[in-house]
């Protein structure tokens, strides 16, 4: 009664609608268009981005490209081995070390740290995936780059320059800065879905482990990490993804040179800078066919790569959370 | 517990054959690093938000604002066309994007089953993980070309693709957060679902889900990749969407990677006010989420 007397007329409100009810199936089939509108925008992407690069495919074929060294717009020759290279070489680097610290920060937050500690330092973790691409651009130029060349590039280069991976003259802004921006803007992703892995690991495991007398440790390395093992698996993926489309920090930092160099210090060139930065300058249609062929290898990549990652983080954590999508 | 003697009847378990002290070293050693792993995460964060903020308030002043861009190496001018740029892509990005994002969270959270909901789901994570560089190649093909011109029209567009996923799944979190009951009191009152979603549920999760649009507002605002060849870039203002139109971010990358001093201090400012902006939201969508999961329990 109290309810009602309340708010009388908002109830009668509600309660005069005894015409035929048209509202139901209507407002059913719109929110059903909704969601499939997001079906339609993901299949519209691949059927947009093939369509533009058709006239790429049949000029530089599909594994020719792949394995093509040498790119040269003027003489319209196009091969997307030198940002495939750059890709797979910053991408897997940062996640490597994005997940060592990731997962350290996980085990962190969920096992040692008190909660006034745990949470703000979850919440700062989370805060780097927000900060703007382009932001981390220019502080890689700016700051990271004469820093890394200072301290890390020139000393490495002085002591083992005659290692082919400490090679050439260090600037600074090469392979080394675009891999150390992409380890900070992948480092969230993984260390939040890890977060979510390792809480979701039950108690009985954690607690069996220091019934047998186990360290925090050996608690942690023997009932938590293997049950955890799939999940963190997946948010490593996930970072890879990440890292994969990851474009304006890398355009900026590393130099875009189309190049194959095994050395830290040397300049190269990703997948999505090229495009980030010849696009607009592509003044034929073949050079620019190219670039969204290189797209449609990218997109192509990095669906596979991400349903896997989701996949494994769904079946670890039990079912998705909105973190994964926003770290 | 000291040295290897380790019972043959349960065989050698965990802890066997380990002495003590080693394993307390191991275990000090272990968790120094793992404290290791929690600084060196933290810690870019913060040199990052030092620089921009040092670097960004000596530079930030009205004029950043509100002047027009001055030719290349005189000091003074502003970014006015890309603040004028950002507001008009970004809010339209938002208003076509979050309709389509809440209308899809109710599919999933209300009307969808099981197996649906998560097909949805999934579907909106995979969105979610496409790179922004690839929304704007679509949004190329599927309007600047048609329309054989760049325009702010199809940056917003990109922009609009870009916030769904976000938010999409915090209305779906919010949705979820709404108890059973309150919708069960509004259907024993004989209300039909769709007026019990719209009048009660939607307005029960109304401070979460507008939280979520804010942030996702924080998000596309930074976004550069998707505009680069959707907006281009305009050093002029405009208002009109089927002309070329300048954006914060895209400004920053020009002027980032330009020559001149006067472009570094304009980028570093123009940072700054997108920091402050995804940061403001950030910690607001973090309370919000914060304060809704204990209702919860």
């Amino acid at each position: 009664m109290a309810v009602i007397q309340v708010a009388p007329g908002r109830v009668r409100n509600l309660l005069q609608e005894r015409r035929p009810r048209r509202g139901e199936p209507l407002f059913r089939a719109l929110v059903l268009a909704a969601a499939a509108a997001v079906l339609v925008v993901i299949g519209g992407l691949i059927l947009v981005i093939t369509q533009q690069s058709l006239s790429g495919i049949v000029h530089n074929g599909g594994l020719a490209f792949i394995g093509g060294t040498t790119w040269d717009p003027v003489h319209e020759i196009f091969g997307a081995l030198p940002f495939l290279y750059g890709t797979v070489v910053t991408s897997f680097t940062a996640l490597v070390l994005a997940t060592l610290i990731g997962v350290g920060v996980a085990l962190f937050v969920v096992e040692l740290a008190p909660q006034r500690i745990a949470g703000p330092v979850a919440f700062m973790v989370e805060l780097l995936a927000a900060i703007p691409s382009v932001v981390y651009g220019l502080w890689g130029i700016y700051v990271l780059a004469p820093w890394l060349r200072e301290f890390v590039e020139t000393p490495l280069h002085k002591a083992f320059g005659w290692l082919p991976i400490f090679a050439g003259t260090p600037i600074g802004i090469g392979f080394l800065s675009a891999i150390v921006v992409l380890t900070i803007m992948i480092l969230p992703t993984v260390a939040a879905v890890s977060r979510d892995v390792v809480a979701a690991v039950p108690a009985s495991q954690r607690e069996a482990a220091l019934a047998l007398g186990a360290t925090r440790w050996e608690m942690m390395r023997m009932g938590v990490l293997p049950y955890a093992r799939s999940g963190i698996l997946g948010a490593a993926i996930l970072g890879l993804a990440r890292g994969v489309g990851e474009t304006m920090a890398i355009t900026m930092v590393i130099g875009n040179a189309p190049v194959i160099s095994a050395s830290l210090f040397a300049q190269g060139y990703t997948m999505a800078s090229v495009i980030a930065n010849e696009f607009t300058e592509a003044t034929t249609e073949i050079y620019r066919s190219s670039l969204m062929e290189i797209g449609l290898l990218l997109l192509i990549i990095t669906l596979l790569i991400n349903a896997a990652a989701r996949l494994l983080v769904w079946r670890a954590a039990g079912g998705s959370s909105a973190r994964s999508v926003l770290a | 517990m000291t040295a290897a003697t380790a019972s043959p009847v349960i065989g050698p378990g965990p802890m066997a054959g380990r002495n003590l002290g080693r394993r307390r070293r191991t275990d000090r050693i272990m968790r120094a690093l793992l404290g290791l792993a929690a600084v060196l995460a933290v810690v870019p964060l913060l040199i990052v938000l030092v620089f921009v903020l040092t670097q960004g308030l000596a530079a930030l002043n009205l004029d950043l604002l509100t002047q027009l861009p001055v030719p290349p190496g005189q000091s003074g001018g502003g970014v006015a066309p890309a603040v004028v740029g950002t507001l008009i892509m970004v809010s339209l990005g938002t208003l076509m994007g979050t309709p389509i994002a809440v209308l899809a969270a109710i599919y999933i959270r209300e009307y969808a089953g099981g197996r649906g909901a998560s097909v949805i789901r999934f579907m909106i994570d995979v969105l979610a993980g496409v790179p922004t560089i690839a929304v704007g190649l679509f949004a190329y093909g599927l309007i600047v070309v048609p329309m054989s011109g760049f325009s702010g029209f199809a940056g917003a567009i990109a922009l609009a693709i870009i916030i769904v996923p976000i938010v999409a799944r915090i209305t779906d979190e919010m949705l979820g957060l709404v108890p059973v009951s309150v919708r069960e009191a509004a259907y024993a009152l004989g209300v039909p679902p769709w007026k019990a979603i719209v009048r009660v549920v939607i307005p029960a999760s109304a401070a979460g889900i507008i939280t979520g649009v804010l942030l996702g507002v924080a998000r596309i605002a930074g976004e550069t990749a998707p505009l680069i060849f959707t907006a281009l870039g305009n050093r002029t203002v405009t208002t009109s969407l089927d002309q070329p139109m300048d954006a914060l971010p895209l400004r920053i990358w020009v002027y980032a990677t330009g020559p001149y001093k006067s472009w570094h201090d304009q980028a570093w400012a123009a940072s700054l006010l997108l920091v402050l902006l995804v940061l403001l939201f950030s910690v607001l969508t973090r309370f919000v989420l914060a304060r809704r999961s204990r209702h919860r329990r």
